[in-house]
């Protein structure tokens, strides 16, 4: 990126590098928070249903795990994929692809503990109805998941949120390679340390202005459902 | 649509429910025939939830047996429910009978032509596309009884299925139901409103605290009840 | 609903462990220094090379031991670090092939306007931080392994102090690159030794200046190293040493030469210098 350029100025020029990084970084935690989603809610779905000895511990960890450090998930991504690793043949390593993955890791117990949470929640209030419909426990994952589909949205802007704003793992996974794995938060922490402070304030602004963007494209489909559903 | 095989008979041998040491019901006997309803009277707290449950297949008794048509493992398609506070799934009233007609195994072309008959049997035609939980109780209880219809059951049960509405709302499942009724489904209510029970009641069972205290077809019931209790909670006084 | 759910996610993870075929195209990776990369020379230096060569270089940068170990494990074609000793240990290892200088930079010794240790203006940098330990002056050390982590702790060895019983508060070891601990520096008004290439470009300066420069002792000598194939068979080789062989060569050479920041040239290319 241009020395000394302020990030409004590359922002309106169009700059090719900055919206690169812009779409790598929308790219990435949009697919990982997908990938998350796919897995954690009927994941989180199923443990908010189902009982088992040592489903306590389960839960326990699975809250914990939101608060898993990024970058410590991105240095065990890395182990995994090096080629020295258990699946370095797959050649991901600093790749995008590894940093869906990784981030995916990260997102994922955000994603299913808050929908165990929430489906809970809900189970408590459709029992009787769903077993007096005799819903079979497949069913039931997917009416329920389906019926709080509103609050749902809440926590997948969450997972979201920390892939889109987390820096550690993209860093280690990716190698923050210029053109091909950088991302916002490791340019930003790119310029810092080049001591160019204004450009890296003006990309964390254009960052969080994404984010409020993305959520608010959310908050217009949930109220569009909410009109039509009830 | 209704398999061969018959729930009535339903059968309640010498059941008894516990509940953390608590006994809600305390060896009960009772015997469920096709026919007219039976409607549970008694007041709150007397069990009449919990046999409603135990009938409908819902809870297992602690002690004791239920049998459906002779059998202790009926698997409940004849069987549907309707209660106190009904849950509305977030999608429109139409949505809601379609789901539970999905259950039902009906071959997909029939679907609309039955979702229809259900919603005006129940007077919702013109509220069909509202979402479901912005109806009024009233109609949200409609909905819940044509979901329930949408099984085509032997027994429809019922557990208050008037205790949060109005008159108005009152009037128009009651009318439902007399219609459920005569087209042959047996209906097993509770209810702690003596009116409704009076009006719709072919047998009424007396409930107190957890037992059958009485069970009589509802005329001899209401004018010659033959236990103390039964006369004293027809009158209107509160019996402990 | 939830099908068309489940079958995207199914398509998603295959299309992810799908492995990264599609890149045999012509891509290396190469292990660097977050110094070089700071600098600015990649920048300058790769486009000129996939014009010669068709080539797309993909530069990791990390500290020069985080940035060996890359190589060392496969996860890189070509190391590209300025830490002889290291570098030296890695051929002997077996890890790489064959140690190619290419360049060198020099290291500035950064300092406050204000010189509490007094040495500002001169030539002798043993002097120098024999003067700032005695004083206590504060100092900021990259303490990261890296090239210029390394060369800072030879220069302590050499004018005989132990640095590490002899640190005290005023030696400040923030484990990080370049241009983090120039930040550090800068807030802390404290002495730094910093690639010059990394300062030219640095603009965070706060106070600091350069303090002592043009010592011999502060050249600071870059080497490239193809990862050996024969430990990881995934390494390009012929595309890895298509990279070094321009480096060296006179048309890289000169390119290196000719990367300048505000007019000043940053590295010096001695690929020909007998025992750079």
């Amino acid at each position: 990126m241009h020395d000394g350029s302020s990030a409004f100025g590359l922002i309106l020029a169009g700059d090719p590098a900055l919206y690169a990084v812009v779409w790598l970084s929308m790219l990435v935690s949009l697919s990982a928070t997908a990938v998350a989603a796919a897995l954690g809610l009927p994941l989180g779905a199923l443990l908010a249903l189902t009982r088992f000895p040592g489903r306590a511990a389960v839960v326990v960890l699975m809250n914990a795990f939101m608060g898993l450090p990024p970058v410590v998930v991105g240095l065990a991504v890395f182990l995994l994929l090096s080629r020295t690793g258990p699946l370095g043949f797959l050649g991901l390593l600093f790749t995008p692809k590894a940093m869906i993955i990784a981030q995916a890791i990260l997102v994922l117990p955000i994603i299913a503990a808050l929908t165990r949470q929430t489906i809970e929640d809900l189970w408590a209030e459709y029992r009787d109805e769903l077993t007096a419909m005799r819903v079979t426990p497949v069913g039931r994952v997917a009416t329920l998941l389906w019926d709080a589909r509103f609050s749902l949205v809440t926590t997948l802007l969450a997972g979201f949120g920390r892939a889109a704003a987390e820096v550690g793992t993209v860093m280690i996974v990716g190698g923050n390679i210029d053109g091909f794995t950088r991302t916002m938060t490791t340019a930003i922490a790119l310029e810092t340390s080049k001591g160019d402070l204004p450009l890296a304030i003006g990309l964390g602004l254009f960052l969080i202005a994404l984010i409020v963007l993305v959520n608010a494209a959310a908050w217009g489909v949930r109220r569009a459902g909410e009109l039509r559903a009830g | 649509m209704r398999p061969p095989v018959s729930d009535l008979p339903l059968v309640l041998d010498n059941v008894t429910v516990l509940a953390r040491d608590v006994t809600i019901v305390r060896d009960l006997s009772l015997q469920i025939a096709a026919g007219a309803p039976t409607v549970l009277v008694g007041p709150n707290g007397s069990g009449k939830s919990t046999l409603i449950r135990l009938a409908m297949g819902l809870i297992a008794p602690s002690r004791g047996r239920v049998t459906w048509g002779g059998r202790s493992d009926s698997d409940g398609r004849r069987r549907a429910m309707v209660f106190q506070r009904p849950v509305m799934l977030r999608r429109s009233a139409a949505g809601n009978v379609a789901y539970a007609l999905r259950a039902t195994g009906i071959v997909r072309a029939e679907r609309p032509r039955r979702l229809a008959d259900i919603l005006a049997r129940v007077g919702l035609t013109e509220l069909a596309s509202r979402p479901a939980r912005r109806l009024s109780g009233g109609e949200q209880q409609r909905v819940a009884l044509a979901r329930a219809l949408a099984h085509d059951p032997e027994i429809l049960f019922l557990d208050e299925p008037t205790a949060s509405l109005d008159p108005a709302a009152t009037k128009a499942v009651e009318d439902i139901l007399r219609g459920v009724a005569q087209s042959g489904v047996k209906i097993v209510m509770a209810t702690h409103d003596l009116g409704q029970a009076r009006r719709l009641a072919g047998e009424i069972v007396f409930m107190l605290r957890g037992e059958v205290r009485e069970c009589a077809p509802a005329e001899r019931f209401f004018t010659a009840p033959a236990t103390a209790e039964a006369a004293a909670f027809t009158r209107g006084d509160i019996v402990i | 609903m939830q099908t068309r759910r489940l079958f995207l996610a199914a398509a998603l993870a295959a299309a992810l462990c799908a492995p990264a075929a599609a890149q045999e195209d012509k891509t290396i990776v190469v292990a660097s220094t977050t110094s070089t990369q700071d600098s600015g020379l990649f920048g300058y230096l790769l486009p000129i090379f996939k014009q010669a060569t068709g080539i797309t270089v993909k530069v990791i940068a990390q500290g020069t031991g985080q940035a060996l170990d890359t190589a060392r494990r496969g996860d890189a074609d070509v190391a590209f670090v300025h830490a002889r000793a290291a570098e030296e240990k890695f051929i002997a290892e077996g890890a790489g092939v064959k140690r190619y200088p290419v360049m060198y930079n020099d290291f500035v010794l950064i300092g406050p306007k204000s010189d509490p240790a007094g040495i500002k203006g001169s030539k002798d940098i043993l002097t120098a931080f024999k003067t700032i330990a005695a004083k206590q002056a504060p100092f900021v050390s990259r303490g990261d392994r890296s090239g210029t982590h390394q060369a800072e702790l030879q220069l302590w060895k050499e004018t005989g102090i132990d640095i590490a019983s002899a640190k005290g508060p005023w030696y400040r070891d923030v484990g990080q690159g370049m241009g983090a601990a120039l930040n550090t520096a800068s807030a802390m008004n404290a002495y730094v030794l910093a690639d010059r290439g990394t300062w030219i470009s640095f603009k965070n300066r706060g106070d600091l200046a350069i303090a002592v420069e043009g010592d011999k002792k502060l050249f600071n000598q870059y080497g490239v190293i193809l990862v050996n194939p024969e430990k990881h068979p995934n390494v390009k080789k012929e595309l890895g040493q298509a990279f070094i062989d321009w480096l060296v060569s006179p048309v890289g050479q000169t390119a290196i030469a000719g990367y300048k920041i505000d007019g000043q040239q940053l590295f010096f290319p001695d690929a020909n210098v007998p025992g750079a």
